[in-house]
């Protein structure tokens, strides 16, 4: 069993939820991901969702985009992502997924990059991109690392039904209309797309998109499996940069305080 | 090898186009799909897109015997296709108009657009407005700079423009703000792609909405000179004059296409957006073609002094033509672009875009190599009018 498969096991038999928040690799540098990465699994990380930054991220707003080109600032690229897991892996087996752009992935090479993935310990990749019908080379060359799929609140019930036979690892539920981003509220319509989503599959279902605050990450796991939170946590990383180079302590301790926060729903 | 392209329903065009883009579009993609499945050869539909390109834009254009030119060049005879006696001044408006009658059809009742040098903004604003339907356009805050005047001709029709500010703050980052604002209002919004671009099926409708472009010219090359060219030449960025131009072409093997991308300060330097010369195979705005990226796969900015060349892909079945060999690719600076402009300006009295003075500065070196019997069909894809700020700037002439 795999490591996500085996996280979400353990939660379901003591009746919790995943909290799994996401972070862009090399914001603000590489080596503060891996303490980040550390810091948010002592504060309730149940799997940490990883950001490979591109020069044009469709799916994302405004937050994580700035996110992007603070890292792409210093050029990180796969080959920095895989050594920062590689090393990661030698102090925590916290599950780890990799979410990025498929430019970046056929760049680097489908076959490789899953090659890379097993040996450094990636257990997922989220290609928000690659879509099913774009996507069967990829899980061809894939026995290990789960492709996790997205499914839209607009996904017709025959692509959902399809989509939840493919399944790996777990369902990533997008939970706006839109872009990645802080909302108000989740909207009404996410509790039936993911109770139609587990009517069809025993995959767990973990909804991201919008989700910014405690009440949402309650709300979320009253029908879901988890949640995955990402402006929220890279805003207040981002009001902390100030902090750096001199209290580096203190900038990772707000982004854990923020993960507690978001996680304090779940205990 | 037509057949194959015509009937396309995966979209690819060999191992080029496809459908590379977040599962919240795939719904939109496959009810414009089926939208276009349905009209595409729905007599009804045909006629009232006629009637309008005839009443409304003007056509059929003339194919225009450029006979100063050519002596001028002393070789083959050249002929212009004139885009720029459309309705609006470029091809544009030709896609843009099919768009919003399948949209209509559709019952949105909001079309956005992405824009580069405002041609395609502007030929979205006019058949929105002509409609009655909502607009807003999105265009890169350096091309609103660049292009004041045509953004100023979207106000005047009645469409809103978003000045993006993101990356480069050109066209590629236009497609990604128009793309993200489809995704944010799918319900009731129509995204009226102007190039032949994007996931499938755009790449085929832009390529099927411009086609009587090449339709067209065919027939009064016939009539003209009884017989087919030896030569197309158009300009690509994104691909879509060329594209119209070629297509009708494709099946008859002795007509040579080639098409002109933008080489900037030159292909040596890293100011150009010569997708074909430099790029390599990726994926960008939802679909697999030649792309202009960095080792890391990062899309890289690109340059050219015509805003409608400055683009980091090009339509994937350009990428096809290129890779089969049934097309050729070749690029001109900008300081070659300027020079065509005014040759076109003092042999003919035309005025041409910047976009389309690319294509005559390859017909400049072409010609002349070419015998007096040949013949060269160039695709006047617009007017220069929107670019005289640009020329007088370059020329150091204050206005």
């Amino acid at each position: 069993m795999s490591r996500i498969a085996t996280t979400f096991a353990r939660l379901q038999d003591q009746g919790q939820q995943a909290f799994i928040p996401f972070l862009m690799t090399g914001d603000p540098t590489l080596e503060l991901t891996k303490e980040l990465v550390l810091e948010a699994e002592r504060n309730g990380a149940d799997i940490i969702e990883l950001g490979i930054p591109f020069s044009n991220p469709l799916a994302d707003g405004p937050t994580i985009q700035r996110a992007g080109k603070r890292s792409l600032a210093h050029r990180t690229n796969l080959k920095d992502i895989f050594k920062l897991v590689k090393e990661i892996r030698t102090e925590s087996q916290i599950p780890i997924v990799l979410m990025g752009y498929f430019n970046s992935i056929f760049n680097y090479g489908l076959e490789r990059l899953i090659n890379s993935c097993e040996e450094v310990g990636v257990d997922g990749l989220i290609i928000p991109d690659l879509p099913m019908g774009e996507d069967e080379e990829l899980r061809a060359l894939s026995n290990e690392v789960d492709i996790i799929s997205l499914v839209a609140l607009n996904s017709s019930p025959k692509r959902i039904k399809e989509l939840a036979e493919n399944s790996q690892g777990f369902i990533y539920a997008v939970a706006t209309l839109g872009t990645t981003g802080e909302r108000g509220e989740v909207s009404k319509e996410v509790k039936a797309k993911v109770e139609e989503i587990k009517s069809l599959t025993s995959t767990p279902v973990a909804v991201g998109f919008g989700i910014s605050k405690p009440e949402h990450v309650k709300e979320v796991a009253s029908f879901a499996d988890g949640a995955i939170v990402g402006s929220a946590i890279i805003k207040r990383l981002e009001d902390n940069l100030e902090l750096l180079p001199e209290s580096e302590a203190e900038f990772i301790n707000s982004v854990g305080e923020i993960v507690s926060t978001l996680t304090s729903p779940l205990n | 090898m037509s057949a194959e392209l015509k009937d396309n329903v995966k979209g690819l065009f060999g191992e080029f186009g496809g459908k590379y883009v977040p599962e919240l579009i795939i719904p939109a993609l496959e009810e414009l799909e089926e939208a276009y499945d349905k009209y595409k050869d729905d007599p009804e539909f045909q006629e009232e897109f006629n009637y309008y390109l005839k009443q409304y834009v003007g056509r059929a254009n003339p194919l225009y015997y450029a006979e100063r030119l050519t002596k001028k060049l002393g070789g083959a005879k050249i002929y212009l296709k004139r885009e720029d006696l459309n309705h609006m001044g470029a091809h544009k408006i030709n896609n843009a108009l099919g768009q919003v009658l399948l949209a209509k059809r559709m019952g949105k009742k909001r079309v956005i657009a992405e824009t580069g040098a405002g041609q395609h903004g502007v030929a979205t604003a006019t058949v929105a407005a002509m409609f009655g339907m909502e607009c807003e356009i999105f265009m890169g805050a350096e091309d609103v700079k660049r292009q004041a005047l045509n953004v100023f001709r979207m106000k005047l029709l009645g469409a809103k423009v978003t000045s993006v500010t993101d990356g480069t703050q050109t066209l590629s980052d236009a497609v990604d703000a128009a793309l993200r604002n489809w995704v944010e209002r799918i319900d009731d919004t129509f995204y009226l792609l102007g190039s032949a671009v994007g996931p499938h099926p755009y790449p085929t409708i832009v390529r099927d909405f411009q086609s009587m472009i090449g339709e067209e010219a065919k027939e009064q090359i016939l009539e003209q000179e009884g017989r087919l060219p030896d030569y197309l030449v158009a300009c690509v960025g994104g691909g879509s004059n060329a594209i119209g131009l070629f297509y009708p072409f494709v099946e008859d093997k002795d007509v040579k296409m080639i098409g002109v991308e933008a080489a900037g300060l030159g292909v040596d330097t890293d100011k150009h957006a010569a997708t074909m010369a430099k790029g390599r195979k990726g994926v960008i705005h939802g679909f697999k073609t030649y792309v202009l990226q960095d080792d890391n796969g990062q899309i890289m900015p690109v340059h050219s002094i015509s805003a409608g060349l400055d683009y980091p892909g090009v339509g994937p079945e350009h990428s096809y033509l290129k890779d089969i060999g049934r097309a050729e690719y070749v690029s001109v600076t900008d300081d070659e672009a300027v020079n065509a402009f005014q040759v076109l300006c003092e042999s003919e009295g035309i005025i041409p875009a910047l976009e389309s003075s690319h294509a005559i500065a390859h017909v400049l070196k072409l010609a002349p190599e070419l015998d007096q019997d040949q013949v060269i069909i160039m695709n006047l894809s617009g007017r220069g009018d929107k670019d005289v700020y640009t020329l007088a700037d370059r020329l150091g002439v204050e206005l």
